[in-house]
């Protein structure tokens, strides 16, 4: 509870922040952008959180959702239907997170090697596949009867409309609907009682008589396809995908929102509120450094990374200090 | 309290009696809120852990305190490595001084370089005391040292307490073993609720005497037995021929039955936890058959051997029992899934039904089941590993080390538990190196020596050196 209380005095402390900077900046219309934003971060974050509450960590994100994205692409140039494409890369993404999980319950290697390693394969791949960027502009060209489709598949996800006008925060939308379902099975069911367990002790867990590969595999699952679900949206939402940075860094971000949020890496901990608030953070972060102005100045691009470390070092301290004090324990 | 100079001050008490609390205080890892503490007639004030070892206190854990992946020279001078330059490690009057300290402690001078993940639970406990006697410790303090220790690891420390007494060293020896007190303490100092509850001289040290100060009144049954018989029909639990991954080459052939609890006794390193990891599925089975009720299971995982109606309470609880950072509520529930949900969705009112039903039942002492499990004490930690199962009614219970670092009030309550269970036709198969609790609880008792059943005991052939001669391979 604590934890939620503090990354939501952030986030309020933000909002304000951008009113004060820039009152126009906090009209409908940003607001409407950053939280399409937070929606898309939401949906990588959730995955990888789930991951982290099993006590296991995934730094292929990136590489997956850049390689979905290309795929996505290619498949409808290849004339095939944008829904029966995204299911198609989603399934992808799902053999991808089995692979890695039995990786790590059946050669008992560590979820931090398996998917550094899958970080450097999925971006070759996605590079030898497509030396250059796809685009649906080039795709709608090609394919003019699919193009109602893929405005339609846009609108309902991403909330643009033709004219990649930003009608509605779908993409928010999309996520809270994952947020839900994952914070039923978190928090409800067996599945999420066990992953709790798992990521806290799994040996314990196993000598409950619970076999703990099967629920350790699912959330690498989850991971992979929530993060292929991220490479269709961004192709929807920005119409082009680049094989060379596609998804680049996105793992960081992701991790850095379910730590934000209260998940500890150690595994164990976690809410789905929590997660869904953390990954909040970073987009308006974002979006409010941008309209902050010192001394008549800018803030500088660059300036922006630095700004995301030190609210992490930070949130982590203040988390720290405060467990110290209610465990009372060293 | 007091102390004197050559002095084997045995400190007894159940869990939460406050002697860690009371010693962490002494090895200045706590500070009094009030009194005095006097050395040699000084007072003294410790604010840390170095300024009890300047004073000559050393303050040996119950968990041992070395680092496993250096050597022992390396860890008998951590943290006051002689240095060169105030950088540069000295090796070589480190290594000699090293020396004379395992010769002291009766270790062989070769060990000095041995790193101490090679060395066994007893030789790491007389590295321990190495390392306090090269802080020229006048006082120290042994938590528990013989919970992990074999006979003869323990016999060897007990020569090596003796030598120290007789050079002038003072030792406060904590222990829940009585029979270790009687055998080794000069006075015993019962500790009850944080207060001195009465002191034994040599001459008055006995079982009952200690067991009347330390929970006020007399135990009479404490090891239970509500008229429990074997039944009859095939065994509960039948291993023919078994063999296992770590096991010994030969195999293992016996059986259980219901309404009966079996001991089963042996050194440590005899195989018996391994025994009782191949049946609960955590280590593979290689050969041979288990059956249950008559017939063959095969067990892969613990999730079979769940299914197949055994249960597991594991030697280390905090390890393998219990997810520690989870509260009773939900550690108790975790096996008991499948009959706690439907399609996946866990009813949170048959989970606090169950709960509920299972601490009263247990008698667990804990402010409320969303209390965290690691913040109570080892005996109801241990009711909480046994609940885990009681929903389940088991066809066999396997108990490893049920009474380990469990208070005498607690495990009075866990034997009664036991005996009620074998009753109810339960087959009990309780491992432990605690030879009282076997010949007291056990209605046959197995001994493994080296991974082979050496033998097998009843009521009437079982004795303390009947044991002993088996465990040890004498024939």
């Amino acid at each position: 509870m604590l934890r939620i209380a503090g990354v939501l005095i952030l986030l309020v402390t933000l909002y304000v922040t951008l009113r004060v900077a820039d009152p126009n900046a906090f009209g409908s219309r940003n607001l409407i952008d950053v939280a399409n934003r937070q929606g898309f971060y939401g949906v990588l974050t959730l995955g990888v959180a789930v991951l982290i509450v099993t006590g296991a960590i995934d730094l292929s994100i990136g590489s997956v959702a850049g390689l979905a994205a290309i795929m996505f692409g290619l498949l409808m140039g290849e004339g095939i239907r944008p829904i029966p494409a995204a299911g198609i890369v989603l399934l992808g993404g799902m053999l991808v997170g089995l692979a890695h999980g039995l990786l790590v319950t059946r050669l008992k290697l560590q979820a931090f090697l398996v998917t550094l390693c899958g970080l450097f394969i999925y971006r070759g791949i996605a590079r030898y596949i497509s030396k250059r960027p796809v685009g649906l502009s080039d795709i709608q060209q090609e394919n003019p009867s699919m193009t109602s489709s893929i405005d339609w598949l846009r609108w309902l996800l991403i909330g643009k409309d033709e004219n990649s006008a930003l009608v509605f925060p779908a993409q928010l939308f999309v996520m809270i609907m994952l947020a839900v379902a994952i914070g039923f099975i978190l928090h409800k069911s067996v599945i999420g009682r066990y992953w709790y367990a798992i990521g806290y002790n799994e040996s314990a867990a196993r000598y409950s008589g619970i076999a703990t590969n099967r629920y350790r595999v699912l959330a690498f699952v989850i991971s992979s396809t929530l993060a292929s679900l991220g490479g269709i949206l961004m192709l929807l939402d920005v119409r082009t995908a680049d094989p060379n940075t596609a998804g680049t860094n996105w793992e960081l971000f992701a991790i850095t929102g379910a730590v934000l949020g209260g998940c500890s890496l150690k595994g164990g901990e976690g809410t789905a509120i929590g997660i869904v608030l953390g990954a909040a953070v970073l987009p308006l972060l974002q979006n409010a450094m941008s309209f902050v102005e010192i001394g008549g100045k800018e803030i500088p691009d660059s300036v922006i990374p630095v700004v995301i470390g030190f609210t992490l070092l930070l949130g982590t301290i203040v988390d720290e200090f405060f467990r110290k004090r209610s465990v009372g324990r060293k | 309290m007091q102390l004197a100079a050559g002095e084997v001050l045995a400190i007894v008490g159940e869990n939460g009696a406050g002697k860690s609390t009371l010693m962490k205080i002494l090895g200045g890892l706590y500070s009094p809120d009030g009194g005095e503490i006097r050395l040699e007639g000084q007072p003294v004030r410790f604010n840390n852990v170095n300024d009890a070892m300047n004073a000559g206190i050393s303050l040996i854990h119950q968990e041992l305190n070395l680092a496993e992946n250096l050597s022992v020279a390396a860890n008998i001078f951590l943290g006051r490595e002689r240095l060169a330059a105030r950088l540069w490690l000295r090796e070589r009057p480190m290594t000699a001084e090293a020396r004379t300290l395992l010769n002291r402690v009766g270790l062989s001078e070769s060990l000095v370089h041995a790193t101490v993940n090679q060395l066994a639970p007893g030789q790491k406990q007389l590295v321990e005391i190495a390392r306090a006697l090269s802080l020229n410790a006048r006082v120290i303090i042994m938590d528990e040292p013989t919970s992990s220790l074999t006979q003869t690891e323990t016999d060897r420390l007990y020569e090596v307490i003796f030598d120290l007494r007789a050079s002038g060293v003072s030792i406060i020896y904590i222990s829940h073993r009585l029979a270790e007190v009687k055998r080794c303490a000069d006075r015993v100092t019962v500790l009850r609720d944080g207060r001195n509850a009465g002191e034994l001289a040599k001459s008055d040290i006995s079982h009952d005497a200690i067991v009347r100060l330390m929970v006020g009144r007399d135990l009479k049954g404490f090891y239970p037995r509500s008229g429990r018989v074997p039944r009859d029909g095939p065994p509960t639990l039948e291993l023919k021929n078994v063999t296992f991954a770590g096991g010994p080459a030969q195999p293992i052939s016996f059986s259980l039955r219901a309404g009966e609890i079996v001991g089963m006794a042996g050194l440590v390193g005899a195989g018996r936890t391994e025994l009782a990891e191949a049946m609960f599925g955590i280590r593979a089975i290689t050969a041979g058959a288990v059956s249950i009720d008559g017939k063959v299971v095969d067990i892969h995982h613990p999730s079979d051997a769940v299914e197949a109606g055994l249960s597991m309470a594991p030697e280390d609880r905090r390890l393998n029992g219990l997810v520690l950072e989870k509260s009773v509520q939900f550690n108790l529930s975790l096996p008991n899934m499948d009959r706690l949900s439907k399609n996946g969705v866990v009813s949170s009112s048959k989970e606090s039904r169950l709960v509920d039903d299972l601490c009263a039942w247990l008698k667990v002492k804990t402010p409320s089941v969303h209390q965290v499990v690691g913040l109570l004490s080892g005996g109801n930690q241990q009711k909480v590993v046994l609940g885990k199962w009681l929903a389940r009614t088991p066809r066999v219970l396997i108990l490893d080390e049920p009474t380990r670092g469990v208070d005498v009030g607690a495990r009075s309550e866990i034997y009664g538990l036991m005996d009620k269970l074998a009753a109810d036709g339960v087959a009990v198969w309780m491992i432990s190196s605690d030879l009282e609790e076997v010949l007291g609880m056990s209605d046959r008792v197995l001994v493994l020596h080296e991974g082979k059943l050496a033998g097998e005991l009843n009521r009437e052939q079982l004795s303390e050196e009947a044991v002993m001669r088996l465990a040890t391979g004498a024939l």
